[in-house]
């Protein structure tokens, strides 16, 4: 199984995502070299426009500036998951074990929010 | 290779589940699983204390202290910890490439560029160096808080803050001293392919500081 992983790594990217590993359509061969080069950049990307709209104030007064950052924020959680945590990539078992707990931990959050008043003012 | 061979091929210390996957995956995982839970209590806490502190100095607003008429400025320093998220997010860049390179071991590498991005060593280095990069980021940023007024008694704002920053930095110090361990192995007998899982554990837990980094540097340091 491990090794079995280790020769699946880093494939050309022609031959990515077309092999398999031993579960079948459970995992498939990790990313190559240059696509965790393309993710940094992207990455990296995100990080400047988030910082760039931190420091435009018409921007940061209007509505769509919390939306737009928790969006982008969630946009590079995933990227990192899916791509860096090789979930994409992994057993189906990994995503439960990693979306499960985040799912009930986010929900919580969201009712301590409701609780305490700060969503209600939002809603309002 | 089937999942079966590989049963039979691990070492006998090496222990499975019943769907054929490393029972020490899927530990990690479910940590990391755990490990969401603690950060968004700790984030959730951050943000129903948000703006109800009493007493400066604030986040992202100035305030004058009525009794001596200082005036503090927003504590906050985007600047530095906008660096400090860059090298974080370049060490998990680094982390991938020293599991590949563990990995790839093996393989024979033609060219210079195969052999720098086969170089285990080279970048667990770099990803140990990025990460007490960002330990230092953030030494430097608690001194100049606690140098301004704010220290996790001052009020809301900071017990909350220092918490989950404090955490956050625990869970990096931990990740580094792990990828100490790694490059102590590396160095007495070399890491090689069959040593890939120890090395991916390692790296989904660096990556998880990462991801916890990406939302605690959205919602505490950019949302004003």
């Amino acid at each position: 199984m491990m090794d079995s992983h280790a020769s699946m790594t880093n494939l050309p990217d022609s031959a990515e995502g077309q092999a398999h590993a031993p579960h079948g359509e459970e995992e498939h061969a990790h990313p190559t070299w240059s696509t965790y080069w393309k993710v940094a950049l992207i990455l990296t990307l995100i990080t400047v426009g988030e910082v760039w709209a931190y420091y435009i104030p018409s921007f940061v007064a209007g509505r769509g500036f919390v939306p737009t950052l928790l969006f982008l924020s969630a946009l590079k959680f995933t990227i990192v998951v899916m791509f860096y945590m090789h979930l994409k990539y992994d057993h189906r078992l990994f995503r439960v074990l990693f979306t499960g707990p985040l799912l009930i931990a986010s929900l919580t959050l969201l009712a301590l929010l409701f609780l305490f008043g700060h969503l209600f003012i939002k809603i309002m | 290779m089937p999942a079966s061979v590989a049963h039979t091929s691990a070492p006998a210390s090496h222990h499975y589940t019943t769907l054929g996957l490393d029972s020490r995956k899927v530990a990690i995982w479910a940590f990391i699983g755990s490990e969401c839970m603690l950060f968004v209590s700790l984030i959730s806490t951050y943000l129903i204390y948000k703006g109800r502190s009493v007493v400066g100095p604030f986040p992202h607003e100035s305030w004058t202290d009525p009794a001596t008429g200082h005036v503090f400025k927003p504590i906050l320093n985007i600047p530095v910890t906008s660096a400090s998220t860059f090298v974080l997010l370049m060490s998990s860049l680094f982390m991938v490439l020293a599991l590949a390179a563990v990995q790839n071991k093996e393989k024979p590498k033609h060219t210079r560029g195969d052999r720098i991005l086969g170089n285990s060593r080279l970048w667990l280095w770099m990803t140990a160096i990025a990460g007490t990069t960002f330990l230092g980021f953030q030494a430097f940023e608690f001194t100049s808080f606690v140098h301004e007024g704010l220290t996790i008694r001052t009020n809301l704002f900071g017990s909350s803050f220092f918490t989950l920053t404090g955490f956050h930095g625990a869970h990096v110090t931990a990740g580094v001293i792990w990828l100490v361990t790694l490059l102590a192995i590396d160095y007495r007998r070399g890491l090689g392919s069959k040593d890939s899982l120890l090395v991916d554990i390692s790296a989904l837990y660096w990556h998880f500081v990462d991801v916890i980094w990406i939302v605690i540097f959205t919602l505490v340091y950019l949302i004003k």
